[in-house]
């Protein structure tokens, strides 16, 4: 049996919807090694940002992903926060408390949305339109405070846009509690039933050690028994004035990355609940003016694991560098060890139960077409674009324009 | 011979069982979307998509063409005859011939081979790797489903042919009435479950997988007789059931809530399970199926 096969995954996700490769080197049903290619969808975010000023910026980078379109103007707003002085020394407690409910919503509707896909890659599609289905109440949140389902808009550099009315307060904890026995649920359907853990259980085993070499982060991270949240380690928001807990799983394998999932639903829900009972009066926004020379880091737990944002400032109104590391650039990669051993079936779901996002993660890269080696990397792009700007530079000169 | 002719084309055999096997593929569809909070489509919806496929370009695949195009032709025929032969039994009230359950047997497997054939004559890597599920699968689920037939045909004094077991059952009460025929009936519903390729033993089709599989080359005529062979089988294996377990009384009206609660079993257990590997399909035919299908029969020989 040492007739090796192909079977490609992609270019573009029969399932997700999204750009990236998967090559599955098959003998029979076994995967013996798989090579992962992105860099389908690059989109130029980083230099864009450049071209924005810092209020523009906001609503770039929410356009990153749509399931994380919190995290990411949250990370960002916390970066140039960073420089002004750091968040909590600025922005009122009212706007804290909001941004840590938005946050939380996030996360709820995206663990939602990956337990359905989840349940459709393992061919469950039952679990699929059930956990889509009780997403949408979760989504009339959204729609009801911010305004729309996606891309909420709510944060700005020194507070957020729009305050939670007080009406709407009560509606939110009515949803939040029609949502309990969905979520009640799904913990049952899932996490007792055998057919599921015959499936789950004991595959796609990222171990500890792994984890901590591939780097992985959030639920990824947390199934392989490291214990790590940014929430908890280095709080933003109304997080720390809240009391929960980091869930973590020791097994590592699809179905603690699961239950890490369904189990941070609840989590999310008792913060909501605590901040919106603890939710002081004031303002939202501190009215920022000038952005002075510096620079900031933001991190924030995004539902799929830390999301980066570094912001540097020259005192003009644009960052002059905006660098943003989204948490599926480090999970997707450790599929190296943790889809290969298993069968095609396994793969399958192993390489989703991190929750890729490509869209947050496209980087560029040039690869030499006859031999697939690559021939370049960011640095030699910048060298090359460096180069090309000289040369534009000299021809404009010698033209006398 | 005119009247054979008509028997296998027109009714029970292809046209017949073809109309009823797309209204139970739309039972199927509605009951799972309302299963799932959706609408589900319209009754004649599995028509429509049949129409369509016919009228699509059919693309072959470099290799073997005739193999390739033939293939589909296999398993029609089979599923056909065993749609005539079933039907003819249980609506008309012929009395078949001597050992026509065992030539049911073989022309059951049909389809699948067909599959097997038409999935290997592709060419295509994600193909094989659906044919190569589909013979393991066709491996595990004969097994316990013979065993559970020998049962049956035990508790019917050995007889091998349908009319038979059908007359018997019309006198002494339905097969299921009893443990073991509880227990091959279990067993039985299970392996049809696998012979329709739904899940959770859809592995050899799984299109999270391996897109489609089997069928990932397949377009236009020769997809359409695919899912044509597999509507003509969703009409006739719950039959099949109705003849070799609830034989009781075969009134058109009993027959038809039989068969409407079969389908309902099929589709109870395609969507509250998700779809098991290959690997776990095998051991669960050959190991707790077996051992049932072993026990229905050994409670058969004692008489309960």
């Amino acid at each position: 049996m040492s007739h090796k096969v192909i079977v490609p995954i992609g270019p573009y996700h029969p399932l997700q919807e999204e750009p990236e490769f998967f090559q599955l080197y098959v003998e029979g049903e076994k995967v013996v090694d798989i090579d992962i290619i992105i860099g389908y969808n690059h989109r130029g975010i980083e230099k864009l940002a450049e071209a924005k000023h810092y209020d523009q910026v906001a609503f770039l980078v929410e356009r990153i992903c749509g399931i994380c379109s919190s995290s990411h103007p949250n990370a960002y707003v916390l970066a140039v926060e960073d420089i002004l002085g750091g968040e909590f020394n600025m922005v009122p407690e009212r706007a804290l408390f909001i941004r840590t409910i938005i946050d939380e919503l996030q996360r709820i509707h995206s663990h939602l949305l990956w337990l359905g896909l989840a349940g459709h890659f393992i061919g469950y599609n039952t679990v699929w339109m059930w956990a889509w289905k009780y997403r949408e109440p979760v989504l009339d949140m959204f729609e009801m405070i911010t305004g729309n389902r996606n891309n909420y808009a709510m944060f700005k550099v020194g507070g957020v846009r729009r305050d939670i009315k007080a009406e709407d307060i009560p509606i939110v904890k009515k949803a939040l509690d029609e949502l309990m026995p969905a979520l009640d649920l799904f913990r049952g359907a899932v996490m007792d039933d055998p057919v599921i853990q015959a499936r789950l259980k004991g595959i796609g085993i990222l171990t500890k050690q792994q984890a901590i070499d591939w780097c992985v982060v959030g639920p990824t991270a947390r199934a392989s028994g490291l214990s790590m949240d940014v929430r908890r380690d280095e709080p933003y928001g109304a997080i720390d004035r809240v009391d929960w807990n980091v869930i973590v799983e020791q097994e590592g394998d699809v179905f603690a990355k699961t239950v890490v999932r369904i189990l941070e639903m609840y989590e999310s829900v008792r913060i909501i609940r605590q901040c919106l009972d603890k939710i002081p009066s004031g303002q939202i926004d501190a009215d920022v003016k000038e952005i002075p020379p510096g620079e900031g880091i933001g991190r924030v737990e995004a539902p799929r694991g830390e999301c980066f944002h570094y912001i540097k400032s020259d005192g003009t109104n644009r960052p002059v560098r905006h660098k943003i590391r989204a948490p599926s650039f480090m999970n997707v990669a450790s599929n190296k060890v943790a889809a290969v051993g298993g069968t095609i079936s396994d793969a399958t779901i192993t390489l989703a139960a991190v929750d890729p996002c490509y869209c947050c993660t496209e980087r560029v890269a040039v690869i030499n077409k006859s031999d697939n080696a690559k021939v370049m990397n960011g640095w030699d792009l910048i060298k090359l674009s460096q180069e090309k700007t000289k040369q534009l530079k000299d021809e404009i000169a010698r033209k006398g324009i | 011979m005119i009247r054979t002719l008509f028997t296998y084309i027109v009714f029970p055999g292809f046209l017949f069982s073809a109309v009823v096997g797309l209204l139970a593929g739309w039972i199927d569809r509605k009951v799972t979307a309302r299963i799932h909070w959706r609408v589900g489509p319209p009754w004649h919806q599995n028509f429509t998509d049949i129409l369509k496929l016919l009228g699509k370009e059919t693309i072959v695949p470099p290799g073997r063409k005739v193999t390739f195009l033939g293939a589909p032709y296999i398993g029609l025929l089979g599923a056909v005859c065993v749609a005539g032969m079933v039907g003819r039994v249980l609506f008309t009230g012929q009395d078949g011939f001597a050992g026509d359950l065992i030539v049911i047997l073989y022309l059951l497997t049909l389809p699948a081979i067909s599959l097997i054939i038409g999935a290997s004559a592709s060419r295509n890597p994600l193909a094989s790797i659906g044919g190569s599920r589909e013979i393991k699968l066709v491996l595990a689920y004969e097994l316990p489903f013979i065993i559970s037939v020998v049962a049956i045909s035990l508790k019917t004094q050995g007889t091998l042919q349908l009319s038979h077991l059908l007359g018997f059952q019309g006198e002494a009460g339905s097969h299921i009435a009893s443990i073991s025929g509880i227990l091959a009936f279990c067993v039985a519903l299970l392996c049809m479950q696998a012979k329709l390729g739904f899940v959770p033993f859809d592995a050899s089709e799984a299109e999270q997988e391996i897109m489609g599989g089997v069928l990932i080359e397949y377009s236009g005529l020769p997809l359409a007789i695919f899912k044509l062979t597999k509507a003509i089988l969703l009409a006739t294996l719950p039959l099949l059931l109705t003849v070799l377990f609830l034989g009781k009384d075969t009134s058109p009206l009993f027959v038809v809530l039989k068969f409407v609660g079969i389908i309902t079993l099929f589709v109870l257990i395609k969507n509250t399970n998700p779809r098991v590997r290959i690997d776990q399909s095998i051991r669960f035919f050959w190991g707790p199926m077996t051992v049932v299908a072993l026990a229905a029969l050994g409670l058969a020989i004692v008489g309960l």
